[in-house]
């Protein structure tokens, strides 16, 4: 059998190497000129491009839009929507151009194709990137439609462009009263060249956009009629379930009982697959049952294997080794002379931090439906954030062209970054080789229990801090080595000499004036399979910045709000985003003070710059039981420019969420190189009983716009962190908190 | 033997032991109702047994063979269901939305049971996990039912 393991292309392979900077914007308007955009009717099939784009290559789908005789619209989004609004989003921006209310809108995932690749001419589905990039072309693509439609018109009715206008769904001629329907208007509109130039809406006349407008995914998902990859089904398909090698580099050898296996209830075929084996039956819980009743002896994979994970790896070992690993490591940001302000400091505070390998528990477990069909061509479902990346391993695996696969993107039951090309951690490559391999199309599922073993992490975290501060207690100069290894360069190359951004976002960048620092990357290889996790370098590096800041102002008894205030003078966006949660939370205290319910309570704050939006965060704990309870998160959120104030509100909730429940519960043990737990009773995530409430306020300040989909996840732990040390005195420098007892309670 | 699926009697043809999860969702492809953990912790594969919400994950047909299950493909044939539904599309309460069948389910049952539960008794009967963290959306939803 094919090993898989030969079927992913080393990262030198991958097309130039790095998608930019997946947290920084930067590519607005880079596609503008390769617009394409198709308007068509179901059957008419005729595509409307502009010259430029179809003398370059023609796209295997290129349309974005299809307005049906009923004026419906189909958008094809180049974005995978997987909880975060995007695909309204979508709506709203192209609706708005369009003139068409975005709840006349279906919108789909596209296809791969060079028609999608809007964001900075490639394309994925993360970064918080999405709207912001695309933002500008997809109105252009709703701008066009509606003059193409206006010019339709104005052939049909025999009567001058400028006479008409439009109102949602309909062409006007004011003069005459006479208005046509879109429906009425696409097939001949569909036939005209695409406008060079397109007039876009003044911002003051948006309807739609900046608008709470109601997602139009939330009927489906209320009545279970929202269909993810889990629930693609095929004519004449098989189930798969498979039983991973629990270590890394382990391979199948020998099966002790495949008879016993073969003769059980629905059991088809059983199959060895490079680190796992697998069982094809009629049923996903039968071929379950058999794949998990097969004893099968592992051997150690052959020396030299990439990747092979160590016998003896365990977490605690790991943050043993970043403890170890000597500075100074490659700067990523340095001002002045950090070293030699702290040798003249009146005061220096100290602190390491560390953080554990976090499980992405998006609560669809990963799947992937492969079908032969009999002219050669391959269809795969899989959940994937990136359908052209995809595609590429797909066909190394399934040994076909690309041309011939064609790749579906259902919507994601949960994001987080669980559903990009992760070396071993997606199961669409092994679907494919169980659907060659018995001749009919193979749903693969993995059990939780499988995606516990084999999903990527989120890398651990180790910080070492040194500050110092002047004789008036204020910080003058900042160190901080982050040691350890990032996503980022893991999955898109290193450059030599190069800090890798993801290991070090959150602690550079912070908009504090401290007049000295040194912010480094200790690089020390992961032997995990690690990966994007919501706020990728965020999730844990602005809870070691914020919380030692914290610490920094405590040395110089400064109060923390006072003391950011005062640090960011200069910085009018955030000072302004900072007074903004200060007032949303009824005014900065921080405590501890009696509650109304007698307890003592206390609050914490933290701000935070990722993705281009900036983000100040204040929470108000308690203590129940020696355990943390949280009850109030106040979130300012400054995105610079917004699409849907309501979506906005949902994702902030969503991050906080999601970034409390990090703080408090979240860790992925390793002992002897396996993960050790295998499903959500070993590896809690947030309960509903210990969701705070959550206030949001939006500043838009004009700033160019950012992202919103992790924006708000990590000022949540150093916030309730700091709050925690009001109230205790306990400073939190190991996640998660469940560590540790608090108070005397 | 015969299950009884929102009011329709299907033969099924399987180990007594399979989980009710996988005669749904397999056998008779019905997807709405979906599998999370397999071990009772998330309620993402939450029916009505008669009623009761049940996790089907860790059910096996067997054991319900003649009872009613009512799943999420059913859920606005019920008035209350219909009014679960509607509170979750005021309160725009799906994300991923993958854990919202259940969730609308648990609510279902809840308010059929009791129309007028208490904060206390909304906390202790809505347990679901939520991935995406709609907590406070979902407790809003129920809520406006309750007091409405
Ligand atoms: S799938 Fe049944 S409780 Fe999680
Ligand atoms: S909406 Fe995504 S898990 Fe609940």
């Amino acid at each position: 059998m094919n090993s898989l393991h030969d079927e992913f292309i080393p990262v030198s392979d991958l097309p130039e190497g790095r998608p930019a900077n997946l947290s920084r914007r930067g590519f607005l308007g880079a596609s503008l000129g390769a617009l394409v955009l198709g308007v068509t009717l179901p059957g008419a099939g005729a595509l409307a491009q502009n010259a430029a784009t179809a003398a370059k290559s023609a796209p295997r789908v290129s349309a974005f839009l299809e307005i049906r005789t009923d004026g419906s619209v189909l958008l094809r989004s180049p974005f995978v929507e997987g909880g975060q609004g995007v695909s309204t989003a979508m709506a709203q921006i192209v609706g708005e151009e369009l003139d068409v209310d975005p709840a006349n809108f279906t919108v789909e995932c596209a296809p791969p194709g060079s028609d999608y690749q809007v964001v900075g001419g490639r394309r994925f589905t993360g970064g918080s990137f999405s709207v912001r990039s695309s933002y500008e072309t997809m109105r252009r693509v709703g701008a066009s439609a509606r003059q193409m439609l206006l010019q339709a018109a104005a052939s049909r009715l025999k009567v001058p462009v400028a006479s008409l206008s439009t109102e949602p769904g309909r062409v006007l001629h004011a003069a005459s009263g006479r208005a046509l329907g879109y429906g009425a208007l696409a097939a001949d509109a569909a036939a005209l060249p695409v406008p060079e130039d397109v007039t876009l809406r003044e911002d003051k006349d948006f309807r739609w956009i900046g608008k709470p407008v109601a997602r139009l995914d939330v009927r489906g998902k209320s009545v279970g009629k929202a269909a993810y990859a889990i629930d693609m089904q095929v004519d004449g398909m098989l189930r798969a379930a498979v039983q991973h090698a629990p270590r890394l580099d382990l391979e199948p050898a020998a099966f002790t009982n495949e008879a016993e296996v073969k003769a059980m209830p629905g059991v088809h075929s059983i199959h060895r697959l490079p680190g796992a084996v697998a069982v094809v039956a009629d049923r996903w819980w039968r071929a379950r049952r058999a794949v998990e009743t097969l004893q099968v002896t592992w051997t150690d994979a052959a020396p030299g294997t990439r990747r092979a994970m160590p016998s003896d790896f365990s977490s605690e070992g790991r943050r043993a080794q970043l403890a170890a690993a000597p500075g100074p490591g490659i700067a990523a940001e340095t001002v002045r002379d950090a070293a030699a302000t702290l040798e003249g400091a009146a005061k220096t505070v100290t602190a390491t931090y560390d953080a554990p390998y976090l499980a992405h528990g998006q609560l669809e477990p990963p799947s992937a439906l492969a079908r032969f069909n009999d002219d050669g061509t391959l269809d795969l479902w899989l959940p994937n954030q990136a359908p052209e990346m995809f595609l590429a391993r797909a066909a190394k695996a399934a040994g076909i062209p690309a041309e011939k696969i064609k790749i579906h993107s259902p919507m994601l039951g949960g994001f987080f970054g669980r559903h990009f090309i992760y070396e071993t951690a997606n199961p669409f490559p092994q679907a494919i080789l169980l659907s060659k391999a018995v001749g009919r199309p193979v749903k693969l599922i993995w059990s939780r229990e499988e995606e516990f073993l084999r999903d990527a992490l989120r890398p651990m975290g180790f910080v070492r801090f040194r500050a110092g501060l002047d004789a008036n207690g204020l910080p003058i100069a900042l160190e901080a080595e982050a040691v350890g290894e990032g996503p980022r360069d893991r999955w898109f190359g290193r450059k030599p000499d190069a800090a890798d951004g993801s290991a070090v976002e959150g602690i550079s960048g912070k908009p504090y004036a401290i007049p000295s620092r040194r912010i480094a990357h200790v690089l020390v290889d992961d032997p995990a399979i690690i990966g994007f996790w919501r706020s990728v370098g965020h999730s844990m590096n602005d809870f070691f910045y914020e919380t030692f800041f914290d610490e920094v102002a405590d040395a110089g008894q400064q109060d923390p709000y006072d003391l950011r205030l005062q640090l960011l003078a200069d910085k009018p966006r955030h000072k302004a985003l900072l007074q903004a949660v200060g007032d949303l939370s009824g005014g900065w205290k921080r405590g501890p003070f009696t509650a109304p319910d007698d307890g003592k309570r206390a609050r914490g704050v933290a701000m935070a710059s990722p993705f281009g939006s900036e983000v100040a965060t204040i929470a108000e704990v308690s203590l129940k039981d020696g355990a943390v309870a949280v009850h109030d998160v106040w979130v300012a959120i400054d995105p610079g420019r917004i699409v849907n104030p309501g979506i906005i509100e949902a994702q902030v909730n969503s991050a906080v969420a999601l970034g409390l429940s990090s703080a408090l519960l979240e860790e992925v043990v390793y002992a002897k190189g396996v993960p050790q737990a295998r499903n959500f009773d070993g590896y809690p995530i947030l309960p509903p009983d210990r969701m705070p409430r959550v206030h949001v306020r939006i500043v838009e300040s004009g700033a160019p716009m950012g992202g919103i989909g992790e924006p708000g996840l990590p000022g949540v732990p150093p916030a309730v962190a700091n709050a925690v040390a009001a109230l205790t005195g306990q400073r939190i420098r190991s996640l998660p908190f469940s560590k540790m007892k608090f108070g005397d309670t | 033997m015969d299950v009884i699926i929102n009011g329709k009697t299907h033969q099924v043809q399987t180990e007594d032991d399979t989980p009710l999860l996988w005669v749904i969702r397999d056998e008779l492809g019905m997807t709405g109702t979906k599998y999370g953990c397999g071990i009772a912790q998330c309620g993402a594969c939450t029916v009505l047994i008669d009623g009761q919400p049940t996790r089907s994950c860790v059910t096996p047909v067997g054991s319900v063979a003649g009872q009613n299950i009512t799943t999420i493909e059913a859920v606005t044939e019920d008035a209350v269901g219909r009014r679960v539904v509607e509170a979750w599309v005021v309160h725009q309460v799906p994300q991923c939305g993958y854990c919202q069948s259940g969730q609308v389910m648990a609510a279902t049952a809840l308010l059929k049971q009791n129309p007028k539960p208490s904060e206390q008794e909304i906390a202790s009967a809505m347990v679901n996990l939520c991935r995406c963290g709609t907590y406070n959306a979902i407790a809003a939803a129920v809520r406006q039912i309750a007091q409405g």
